[in-house]
């Protein structure tokens, strides 16, 4: 037998399963496509150009802080665990996005907020968006490029492949083009003027940009988001409890304000087709690194997710409130482990 | 006791454990068939730890089948029995069966080929009418322990002060490939259910159910068809779920009865005993047919087994000689391991003799187990917390044992751990887990130990400072007022009284 | 601006009072506590290899900060990381000119040498030497903590140090 002359036997177990890092980071990334092609469809090509730069600079970063730590490369790129976060920062940053913007982000999510924790596995913030939020913060001007839905009906002035790339690379427009001409508010941003401006939902919700529940075109990429959200639980790659927890906590909120008054705070529907609260659910919130890890938590975890969120968009500043929800929740993780930890088998106390 | 039902018949099917391709039906499509018989066998007189027995017998001596030939003077498992006649060759250190190789006194006894019955091999009479006490005394000069795999003295078990009120007699084999009780229950389900008669007489309880995992369709409706046949009301069947590990002596108490055994603890403590059904078929034929524990069923399984089959082998026999029984390998470079590939060892050749733990001898072909892949970090997905099935934090757990932290061991109940590798098994970072978890139990254990001493340290440290104190207050305040010089006192007042009294002359 | 001031004041009161009643809770006051929680980290040899007349006195002074937590030397590694977590202060190396760490010893009288002095009997701080002026002393080995502290007294030098845990 060979095993005889080794000097060191194999421990039990001797059987694990085939489901690796990467083929857990590959279905997050399959479980994209949908939402992808939606996207592409309703917005043009610029979300697979921001992927592309998104991309590229995570891959650079982690390659260069690995080798700045003199830890091996090539294991740690083939876990696509960069890929992810470049992808995720690509979906939540507008088509017309300057490329050295999405790469900044990028730099900063894998530099800063991953490295500089200790690398995957170590960060406490999610790095997505910790990238993402670094951006708001210091471009928001060039954060609002949002172009309006390709639907039939809105005075739809697309933009062609070729001068979005354009755009991106040179930050110039075709002639005739200009970024005020072509850009809209999202609808998040438009409500939360327009209430402002102490109109009414019901108002607001007149404007073409509005559809059955969010904004047009959004709740559509909304369905395509949660369609591979379920594959993702549908394979197991993610659990039920943070994406339960999180919409749970952001439809609660929305609905006993609309409850309490209609005019005044959109239904429910809207919260949750608008902005990223599906995208935040099923890939933001459930990266496992910097989520609660006991089930009880990660409910906990995402109700305060939903619920942060629904304040920040509600009273906030900004018109989403997702990414800060995030990051605020990503501080609270230790503290939700630590209460939250399952009595172990054999270990209650005994009733006296 | 007389709850109407003390447990469950259908249990709920468990949150935890996992689901790995059984591939049981490798090794079940063939009867059980009887090994040849050995040349020679190599009985290990290392029962467990801190269990070694004493040979009774010298080299030379001729001894029969079923003869003890080892006695163990503490605990109830007290003999070791020859399995096969002949004369005994040496007693010498050999390799045995463990983690890592190891070596212990073994008994070598050359087979004569006769199989030659010991006389006292006959049976006590009818359990039915042996008082329980007897009925365990014979259980233990039988040398029969548990066949499970954690080969604890079934005497012990069965003995005991603390009331019994549910016999559970585990056949819910979990591990992948082991097939060796499923075979028994389809083949001998009237000895199982005899056995767990006499377990029960033996225990003073009046209530045993047979365990059974789903995926046994076969086991069970022999179980039933048994059952039937002798229409004892105290017997009963229930099947839990195939899924890993619920035959876990632990987990099963708790899928069957809700009750959890307490960490430290024994089933006994929750008033609950389990045994093997091997156990309960070896008890069984040691009563009728004066038997003792010389044989058990070992599943010979694998890709690199030619005709895997379950065979019933002589204790101490090589385990080449299983291989051969089961048509020999198939390629020349195969890894052996002893038990499951969940929780099975590792050995390094077949030339380790079979002992009571031995059900399952797997000779894995090439790339049939997983080989160690690149290992990601930790990405905190906590499936392994998902699937634990004593609840605990594995990924925690390795942090802690990391930063060597005892007390955050503790507060993770480090000790609850079964060992199963579920946790293992799921990691997607393909991480070490259940051996780096057995090491740190064993340390905490020393840790443990060495603060119990420290605080009887301090104790008799304090109480010696409070001595010293008092001492030295003592001296401080002078010498008190002495008891015998009050005495005196007394007495010379006394004298002096009589004195004036005058009535001295 | 009043507002804000009477906020601030308000959360102050409300933060501290509940400070105060969770602090009452967890029943940890006063510094005899602290100095309990310290000393349970420590081995208990009562060696005073430290410096300190034993495993409390030191507690109490790294309490009052007098001593560094790296001079036990029984303890060793363990112990150090032990109070390094709990003081919340970072690790570090044994000092070695307080005594080295070594594998647990017991202390062995060879009792064909003792003359039963009663010296050992005096020093040994955790009362683990059995005897009396005249007889013959032996060492409880599961009570002694190899503190070493009863060999320099013996007048005969029979005393000797040996791993724990063979045969005594």
């Amino acid at each position: 037998m060979n095993a005889a002359m080794a000097a060191e036997l194999r421990r039990a177990p001797h059987l694990r399963t085939p489901v690796s890092v990467p083929v857990l980071m590959r279905r997050v990334l399959y479980a994209l496509v949908p939402a992808l092609l939606a996207y592409t469809w309703f917005f043009g090509f610029g979300l697979v150009f921001n992927i592309a730069a998104a991309v590229a600079a995570a891959l650079a970063t982690e390659a260069a802080c690995l080798r700045l730590q003199r830890r091996p490369i090539a294991i740690a790129l083939s876990d696509y665990s960069a890929v992810v976060t470049g992808v995720l920062l690509a979906f939540a940053l507008p088509p017309l996005t300057p490329w050295w913007i999405t790469a900044l982000g990028s730099t900063f999510a894998i530099g800063v907020a991953k490295h500089a924790y200790g690398g995957v596995g170590n960060n406490v913030f999610n790095p997505a968006m910790a990238g993402y939020v670094a951006l708001l913060v210091s471009f928001p001007d060039q954060l609002t490029n949002w172009l309006p839905p390709r639907m039939g009906d809105i005075d739809y002035e697309g933009i062609g492949l070729l001068a979005n790339l354009r755009f991106m690379l040179s930050g110039g427009l075709p002639d005739g083009y200009t970024l005020d001409a072509l850009t809209r508010a999202t609808p998040l941003d438009l409500m939360q003027t327009e209430l402002g401006d102490m109109r009414m939902v019901a108002e607001i919700r007149n404007s073409s940009l509005f559809g059955d529940f969010g904004g047009r075109g959004w709740e559509w990429i909304g369905n395509f988001v949660a369609l591979g959200g379920f594959w993702l639980l549908f394979r197991g790659v993610i659990r039920w409890h943070i994406p339960v927890g999180m919409l749970g906590g952001l439809v609660l909120s929305a609905s006993l304000f609309y409850l309490y008054d209609s005019a005044n705070f959109p239904s429910p529907g809207f919260h949750l087709f608008s902005g990223g609260a599906l995208l935040c659910a099923f890939f933001i919130a459930t990266d496992p690194v910097s989520a609660a890890t006991t089930d009880r938590g990660r409910l906990i975890y995402g109700a305060g997710i939903g619920v942060l969120t629904y304040l920040i968009r509600t009273w906030g500043s900004f018109p989403d409130g997702v990414a800060f929800a995030v990051l605020l929740m990503n501080m609270t993780v230790p503290l939700i482990d630590r209460y939250t930890q399952p009595v172990a088998y054999g270990t209650r106390e005994p009733r006296s | 006791m007389n709850q109407p039902l003390l447990y469950n018949r259908q249990p709920p099917r468990p949150a935890w454990g996992v689901r790995v391709d059984p591939r049981k039906t490798l090794s079940t499509s063939e009867p059980i068939v009887a090994a040849p018989l050995p040349t020679q066998v190599q009985l290990p007189l290392e029962l467990g730890p801190e269990r070694r027995a004493q040979a009774v017998v010298a080299p030379g001596d001729y001894v029969y089948t079923g003869q003890p030939v080892a006695r163990l003077e503490t605990g109830a498992r007290n003999v070791v029995c020859a399995s096969i006649s002949g004369r005994v060759a040496a007693i010498r250190p050999g390799p045995i069966p463990g983690p890592g190789p190891r070596v212990a006194e073994c008994i070598v006894i050359d087979s004569d080929g006769q199989d030659r019955r010991h006389a006292d091999c006959v049976p006590a009479g009818d359990p039915a009418r042996l008082a329980a006490a007897r009925l365990r005394e014979l259980i233990a000069q039988a040398g029969i322990v548990g066949l499970g795999g954690a080969v604890f003295p079934t005497a012990d078990k069965l003995g005991g002060s603390q009331p019994v009120d549910l016999l559970i007699v585990n056949g819910a084999e979990c591990e992948p490939y082991i097939s060796c009780d499923e075979m028994l229950m389809r083949e001998r389900a009237a000895q199982v259910l005899d056995g767990a008669r006499i377990m029960l007489r033996a225990l003073g309880c009046d209530r045993a159910v047979v365990a059974v995992e789903s995926d046994m369709p076969a086991a069970r409706l022999a179980l039933r068809a048994a059952l039937d046949a002798d229409r004892d009301p105290r017997l009963d069947i229930a099947e839990v779920t195939a899924k890993y590990p619920a035959g876990g002596e632990r987990q099963l108490v708790e899928l069957l009865t809700g009750r959890e055994v307490p960490a430290g603890g024994l089933p006994r403590d929750v008033g609950i005993v389990c045994q093997n059904v091997a156990t309960a078929a070896a008890v069984s034929e040691l009563f009728r047919t004066g038997c003792p524990l010389i044989s058990r069923i070992v599943t010979v399984t694998g890709g690199g087994i030619l005709n895997p089959v379950n065979v019933e082998a002589r204790l101490g026999a090589p385990l080449a000689d299983l291989v051969a029984a089961a048509g020999g390998y198939t390629t020349t470079n195969c890894d052996l391991v002893m038990g499951g590939p969940m929780m099975g060892m590792a050995l390094a050749g077949d030339r380790l003799p079979v002992t009571e733990a031995t059900n399952c001898l797997l000779v894995a072909a090439p790339g049939e187990l997983s080989d160690a892949q690149p290992g990601y970090p930790c990405i905190r997905c906590a499936e392994c917390s998902r699937v634990c099935p004593a609840r605990l934090l594995p990924q925690e757990l390795l942090v802690a044992c990391d930063t060597q932290d005892p007390d955050r061991l503790e507060q993770l109940h480090l000790d609850a751990c079964i060992e199963c590798g579920c946790c293992d098994y799921v990691c997607p970072s393909r991480l070490t887990l259940t051996p780096v978890f057995a090491q740190a139990k064993i340390r905490q254990r020393a840790h443990r130990e060495q603060q119990r001493q420290a605080r009887l340290a301090q104790q008799r440290s304090e109480a010696r400072n409070a001595r010293l104190a008092a001492a030295e207050k003592r001296y401080a305040d002078g010498p008190a007022p002495d008891a015998g010089e009050a005495a005196l006192t007394d007495l010379l007042a006394r004298v002096e009284q009589r004195d004036e009294r005058g009535d001295g002359g | 601006m009043i507002e804000a001031v009477l906020v601030m004041a308000g959360l102050a009161l409300l933060i501290g009072t509940g400070l105060l009643v969770t602090g009452a809770r967890l029943g940890a006051t006063g510094a005899d506590a602290a100095v309990d929680r310290i000393n349970q980290l420590l081995p208990q040899s009562q060696c005073a290899q430290c410096g300190y007349p034993g495993c409390r006195p030191y507690a109490a002074a790294i309490l009052r900060d007098e001593a560094p937590i790296n001079r036990c030397a029984p303890g060793g590694d363990p112990t150090i990381a032990a109070l390094a977590r709990l003081l919340q202060r970072s690790p570090q190396p044994l000092d070695t000119d307080y005594g080295t760490h070594q594998p647990a010893r017991v202390a062995v009288i060879d009792e064909a040498l003792c003359i039963g002095c009663a010296r050992c009997l005096e020093v040994c701080p955790v009362d683990a030497i059995v005897g009396a002026p005249r007889f013959m002393h032996t060492v409880l080995a599961a009570q002694c903590t190899g503190c070493e502290l009863c060999l320099p007294p013996c007048p005969v030098d029979c005393i000797t140090l040996e791993p724990a845990g063979a045969d005594t």
